[in-house]
């Protein structure tokens, strides 16, 4: 069987803070000597206290982050197959571009003419997701997914208040990522649950029951967050814009299809991107990622400023020239060197690339659920998963009292980043697998045998589960006393403050 | 693979989307290329650009050009932080966990401030949540001074429209923010950045003094290198205060990624936006760390979370918190004072002869000044660049003859006056 990447306990208890490394006098700054005459700061605006920063030597620095790092698994270190997330793996080659001083040492409000590389950067990328996606026009600004999603229902609001009501509901299945639900309110909207059916998908005759006069739009994923495809989505959109609604992509999924199909095909009029999924660059142990939203052509003068603009002779522009824009939703252009990476990789990949990606990533999904479902059947097996599928521990909660998040902690022991657990909400003992197209064979059956293996344990030693893990540098930590006790800074008291 | 799934082909995996649906054609995309390919690609793209290597930066306006110590990257670059997710299993997530404990320390300390988040996207958007807070407890209005940096105030117009609210601009006189005078009861939050958005010192306490008497929230927007010689917003009575962080850590990368931070009053953490990581033991008794208060967020509470903020800006805080702890006390006291002296100097070498004035004369600032010039801002700053100068931001929305210069601890005396003498050949021509 081929081994895990696994995160061991290792070297003495008690790494402590930084601040516990810290000796008064100690110190890893260094700065020139000032060459100018020192200022005065009014002494009414003194600091009186200097802040409590760890005085610690630039050697105790670097011992006490590498260990924290060697306490932490990540996408280099082995497979991470958290469905939803698409961790895949991250090429390198996008951090060497990334770097390039001409992008990370660019001002964000240096005039246009000093910035035409960076520019025409976004621009091309800007086209790129518009074909992929089948929008018009898209913005870059939104810093992550759920400001995306927020962006667009923003724009649903402005195009349906210039109509002359905003409309008061959006709905969301009932199977949706909390962001969706929680942007819907932000976007002043009150969200209304679709039912799924017994295959997993939407209910499209009771979401008939459900559109109204009232209703904004609908925000759905395709393939769903059950890795399934809609195959009605012709007709779910059809059923929205009869009453006037609008329909959301969100991009959460889009790395199953790319290639294959396109949302504004299906009939979505706004589509969001996450970059640091579909596009490779670097989750950061969680975040910044990337949540460009792309539009049709009719809701193109609400989208966000500034925007990037190309003048007849080829000159490019950040235009803050749009009345009918919903405004800006970053105090700059968003997370711009994320954007440089997943142009390197979309372009990287290009038109046979792409297809590939996602060709694979459904081709190991499907792959992985095959050589586990006799231990974990799939939560709707009537419906073939796409990149993702949801599996269910439910027999073995039932049979040997083995719950989805023990089976997580074994495989943890076995060396692996177990999958997505408890999510979506919708499904009992749920377990949410994303293996990704970067995975190999290989890769796969060990996750696989180490999946099979925690089902044979869970019958035969259900302890093992419950207990583990017991190799990493932490075992199960209590949440709840986290909660109660708070300790959310090393100046709150250790012993708990109610 | 395929056997083992039981079709005969890739596109049988594809079966389900409709006949109708499917792209029939190949992306209209160049198809892919070699390594070499796209880095000469992006290379030529960035080297279009004038920035840091051939322009010396002397703007801010929110972006800062700070010094970024080696040490930096080498950690927050390693490849088991960069390329781990959200830390949904905390037994293989611990450095990340505990790095984000670290950061919320370090940003209390420097705050002086109860609790922080693990980061937001940026200082603008961490304005929004701030306000978003202020608003949960049922009162509506929310009044900004004047001196709060106009794309904040966009930004917050912006995420107005869907919560319900409108930012009421509070005038500012001389450059700044007038004295609070009383405010009604259904007022949420008043809003203060100090040093403001021409860098002056502004007096929080007394600005905040009616607020607090109103029972409004007293928001405070600050700049973390200050707070090595100012006094920080939990002195000066904030409630909430929130920052760009960019300065610590993160290269200008045109405008992002940065991170926002946001840190509050005890009373206050249960409306906080965002993950926050709490110390806890594990069933051996040994200290970890795990994301808490988790029923505040989307993946629990859905519409009723306090924020819809998922992905953050984990990296940039780790980044940030490195060269925190790389400063210490005494780093980021030196920090402060010689931004504000080099400041001081460049405010002193641009004014004069040429005709060139101080916009506020006498107000006290720290690391930025406005200058008002006797030509059109933007013409005089285009003109420099071709002198090898990043000048500063015009500030349109206050006249067209208002430049914001911004001068970090990176400037020396030689460029200063270097830039001085460009700036005067300039305007002589």
């Amino acid at each position: 069987m081929s081994l895990g990447a696994p995160v061991r306990r290792q070297g003495p208890p008690g790494e402590g803070t930084v601040r516990d490394l810290a000796r008064p006098g100690r110190a890893a700054w260094s700065f020139p000597d000032l060459d100018v005459e020192p200022s005065e700061i009014p002494e009414e605006h003194r600091r009186r206290e200097p802040p409590g920063l760890p005085e610690v030597a630039e050697r105790d620095l670097v011992r006490h982050y590498t260990r924290l790092s060697q306490m932490n698994y990540g996408v280099d270190t082995g497979i991470y197959p958290l469905g939803s997330c698409s961790m895949k793996y991250n090429p390198k080659l996008a951090e060497v571009a990334a770097a390039a001083p001409g992008f990370a040492g660019l001002h964000p409000l240096q005039p246009d003419r000093t910035a035409q590389g960076a520019l025409e950067m976004l621009w091309r990328l800007e086209g790129a997701l518009c074909e992929i996606t089948g929008m018009a026009r898209a913005t870059l600004q939104p810093p992550a997914g759920a400001s995306g999603e927020l962006t667009g229902l923003l724009i649903m609001r402005a195009h349906h208040t210039e109509l002359g009501n905003p409309r008061g509901t959006v709905l969301i299945p009932d199977s949706a990522h909390g962001t969706n639900p929680a942007s819907t309110r932000l976007g002043g909207y009150r969200a209304v649950p679709v039912p799924s059916t017994s295959r997993g998908l939407v209910d499209v005759d009771k979401l008939a029951g459900l559109v109204n006069e009232d209703v904004a739009g609908l925000m759905l994923t395709n393939p769903n967050t059950l890795g399934l495809f809609e195959e009605d989505i012709a007709r779910i959109t059809a059923i929205v814009h009869d009453v006037g609604g609008l329909v959301y992509y969100d991009g959460a999924n889009l790395n199953a299809i790319m290639g294959r199909s396109r949302p504004g095909d299906m009939g979505f009029d706004i589509v969001h991107i996450n970059t640091h999924k579909t596009f490779a660059t670097p989750h950061g142990g969680g975040g910044p990622g990337a949540g460009p939203v792309g539009v049709v052509e009719p809701l193109v003068p609400y989208l966000p400023v500034p925007r990037v603009e190309r003048d007849p002779d080829g000159t490019f522009r950040m235009s803050e020239d749009a009345p009918r824009s919903i405004g800006r939703v970053h105090g700059f252009h968003g997370n711009f060197g994320v954007l440089v990476r997943a142009y390197a990789y979309v372009f990287f990949h290009g038109s046979d690339g792409l297809q590939e990606v996602s060709e694979l990533a459904v081709l190991n999904a499907n792959y992985l659920a095959s050589a586990i479902v006799e231990d974990f059947p799939l939560a709707y097996p009537d419906s073939r998963p796409m990149h993702e599928f949801v599996a269910t521990a439910a027999r073995l909660e039932r049979d040997a009292g083995v719950r989805a998040m023990d089976v997580a902690k074994r495989v943890i022991d076995l060396g692996f980043h177990p999958s997505t657990v408890y999510f979506p909400l919708v499904v009992e003992e749920a377990m949410m697998v994303e293996p990704t197209e970067t995975e190999s064979k290989e890769t796969l059956d060990g996750f696989a045998a180490a999946m099979r293996q925690a089902a044979a344990e869970a019958r035969s030693d259900p302890d093992l589960l419950h207990e583990a893990p017991v190799t990493t540098p932490v075992r199960r930590l209590d949440e709840a006393r986290a909660a109660r006790h708070l300790r959310l800074t090393w100046r709150d008291d250790r012993s708990g403050n109610d | 693979m395929l056997a083992a799934v039981g079709v005969p082909s890739i596109d049988e995996l594809f079966s389900q989307i409709p006949e109708g649906l499917r792209l029939e054609r190949p992306l209209d995309l160049p198809r892919g290329v070699s390594e070499q390919e796209i880095l000469a690609d992006l290379a030529a793209l960035a080297h279009r650009d004038r920035a840091g290597d051939d322009l010396v930066c002397f703007a801010g306006s929110g972006a800062y050009d700070h010094f970024v110590p080696s040490v930096v990257w080498a950690l927050a670059g390693r490849s088991e932080l960069y390329t781990s997710y959200t830390p949904y299993q905390p037994e293989l997530s611990q450095g990340v966990l505990q790095a984000l404990f670290e950061f919320q320390s370090m940003v209390c300390e420097l705050t002086a401030l109860d609790v922080s988040n693990a980061s937001l996207y940026d200082g603008a958007t961490a304005l929004v949540e701030a306000v978003n807070m202020a608003r949960a407890g049922g009162r509506s209005r929310v009044l900004v001074s004047g001196g709060v940096d106009p794309r904040y105030v966009e930004t917050l117009r912006t995420y107005g429209r869907g919560s319900g609210y409108v930012p009421e601009m509070l005038e500012i006189r001389g450059g700044r923010s007038a004295p609070g005078s009383e405010i009604d009861p259904d007022v949420a939050a008043v809003v203060i950045q100090h040093p403001n958005v021409f860098g002056i010192l502004e007096d929080v306490t007394a600005f905040g003094a009616p607020a607090r008497a109103a029972g409004a929230m007293l928001i405070q927007v600050f700049d973390p290198t200050s707070l090595g010689i100012l006094a920080p917003p939990g002195d000066l009575g904030a409630d909430i205060a929130v920052a760009e962080g960019q300065p610590f850590g993160n290269r200008l990368n045109y405008g992002g990624p940065y991170l926002g931070m946001l840190a509050a009053k005890m009373e206050h953490v249960r409306k906080m936006p965002g993950r926050i990581v709490g110390e806890t033991v594990d069933v051996d008794g040994r200290t970890g760390y795990v994301l808490t208060l988790q029923a505040r967020e989307q993946h629990i509470r859905r519409e009723k979370a306090t924020s819809n903020i998922c992905t953050n800006q984990t990296l940039m805080a780790l980044a940030a918190t490195v060269h925190m702890a790389w400063l210490g006390p005494g780093g980021l006291a030196e920090l402060g004072r010689q931004c504000a002296a080099k400041a001081s100097y460049a405010l002193r070498a641009l004014t004069g002869p040429a005709g060139v004035e101080a916009a506020f004369p006498g107000q006290p600032f720290f690391k930025e000044f406005a200058v008002r010039l006797p030509k059109p801002a933007t013409e005089v700053r285009d003109a420099l660049i071709d002198r090898g100068f990043l000048a500063g931001v015009p500030a349109p929305w206050v006249d067209d003859r208002t430049l914001i210069v911004g001068v970090t601890e990176r400037r020396t005396k030689e460029e200063i006056d270097a830039l001085a003498a460009a700036m005067g050949e300039v305007l002589a021509s």
